[in-house]
């Protein structure tokens, strides 16, 4: 127990992205209703896109635009550290997961809507026995 | 199943955990993450291209295909909403009101017309008056949330900001304006046609400064070959072309938002909702 402690400081991030994560995950293999799913899906990509982020995070470091950047010219005196900005790359990659995200939720909001329009429920069991009604009918 | 779905989650949670001790530690400027590519991009970005934002330089520059076909993916999401919801029957029960009298009338025949003109007015069934108060904060700020996004658009290179946050802000703007007036409000403003052109036209910006760069003769969205086309310093071509690129993205961004709330509100309809 002595060893675990400092581990858990050191990477408390890690730990609570991967709680988190593990919510979403629960909601998206345990709900009965489908938007509650999307709502974990949700969720899960949230952790995923912290954990990118903290990645790139340097203690010490700002954030990444250069200062004094905006000038053009001076900027190429001073010399820029790399230890005094933050990693812009998960950054970026996160910000195109972002739009992903949005993308699927609009789609799987948009399916949603259809299979309610379809069968007037969102619940898993009900939709599964709807659609066996229907089967059976046919 | 939820005992089973518990097990499975604590199972992958803990290998998760264990994995944890391989990371590098919270913030530790050595880790294999910041050393290699991040150096690089951080220590010659601004002798390169001369825009101090990184995030924007590596986002349109560096890594501009991806970029690109996030946008695609985008517009596909728009398309797929459109696709799956876009109802085109008329509604078969319709309501109309008489406006100076508050007089509801309901037609069941979908075959008659009302010439719908200064007094009579086409609404919903579940329609309630808007909210004086929040109707008039909304039509103050819509202009301001719109002037701003049009900064974050424009001055990503400088500083936080860029097609994408700028893009949501403006169709958030608009959703706004959807929720304290009504959706009509909104369609009858901004119209499906106006969307679909927009949000074609934003993958297509970004596409045409690709090919632009290519018909002057460097490879595809190399923005430094643009440069006998704009009367600007050569040395700052490349922070013109982001830009470009990132109002292309802004553009393609806002149309598809408002097209995927109106279609999933109304549910196809575009009429009632919200």
């Amino acid at each position: 127990m002595g060893d675990i402690l400092p581990l858990i400081v050191a990477k408390y991030n890690f730990w609570l992205y991967i709680v988190l994560m593990m919510i979403g995950l629960y909601a998206m293999i345990a709900k009965n209703n489908l938007m509650k799913k999307l709502v974990g899906m949700n969720i899960f990509q949230t952790a995923i896109i912290l954990f990118y982020v903290s990645i790139g995070y340097k203690h010490g470091a700002t954030i990444p635009i250069i200062q004094g950047g905006h000038g053009g010219h001076s900027a190429h005196d001073a010399v820029i550290h790399a230890a005094d900005y933050i990693n812009p790359l998960p950054h970026v990659l996160m910000l195109t997961a972002i739009v992903v995200s949005v993308a699927t939720f609009g789609v799987a909001m948009a399916l949603c809507v259809r299979i309610y329009q379809r069968y007037q429920t969102l619940e898993e069991d009900e939709l599964r026995m709807r659609v066996s009604e229907m089967i059976t009918h046919e | 199943m939820k005992f089973f779905g518990f097990v499975i989650v604590c199972l992958t949670g803990g290998l998760l955990l264990y994995g944890t001790m391989d990371l590098p530690d919270w913030g530790d400027p050595g880790s294999p993450a910041s050393t290699h590519l991040s150096d690089y991009y951080i220590e010659h970005i601004v002798e390169e291209t001369q825009v101090p934002n990184l995030v924007t330089a590596v986002l349109a520059d560096y890594r501009g295909y991806d970029t690109m076909f996030e946008t695609a993916v985008v517009f596909c999401a728009g398309l797929a909403c459109f696709l799956l919801l876009r109802d085109f029957r008329p509604g078969k029960d319709r309501y109309f009101r008489h406006v100076p009298t508050g007089v509801m009338l309901h037609f069941k025949n979908p075959d008659t017309r009302l010439v719908a003109g200064n007094e009579f007015e086409h609404m919903d069934k579940e329609w309630v008056p808007s909210d004086m108060i929040i109707k008039t904060v909304c039509r103050i700020l819509i202009p301001f949330i719109q002037i701003y996004a049009l900064y974050v658009v424009a001055h990503g290179d400088f500083s936080p900001g860029g097609g994408f946050q700028g893009g949501v802000i403006f169709g958030s703007s608009l959703i706004l304006m959807a929720i304290s007036y009504n959706l009509k409000t909104l369609v009858k403003r901004v119209t499906e046609k106006f969307l679909s052109i927009f949000a074609a036209a934003g993958v297509l910006i970004y596409v045409g400064i690709g090919v632009a760069a290519m018909l002057m003769g460097g490879h595809f969205l190399d923005y430094g070959m643009l440069a006998p086309l704009l009367p600007s310093d050569p040395g700052h071509i490349r922070a013109l072309g982001m830009l470009g690129v990132e109002i292309g993205v802004g553009i393609a961004v806002m149309a598809v938002m408002v097209i995927i709330y109106i279609n999933i509100v109304s549910e196809g309809r575009h009429d009632e909702g919200l």
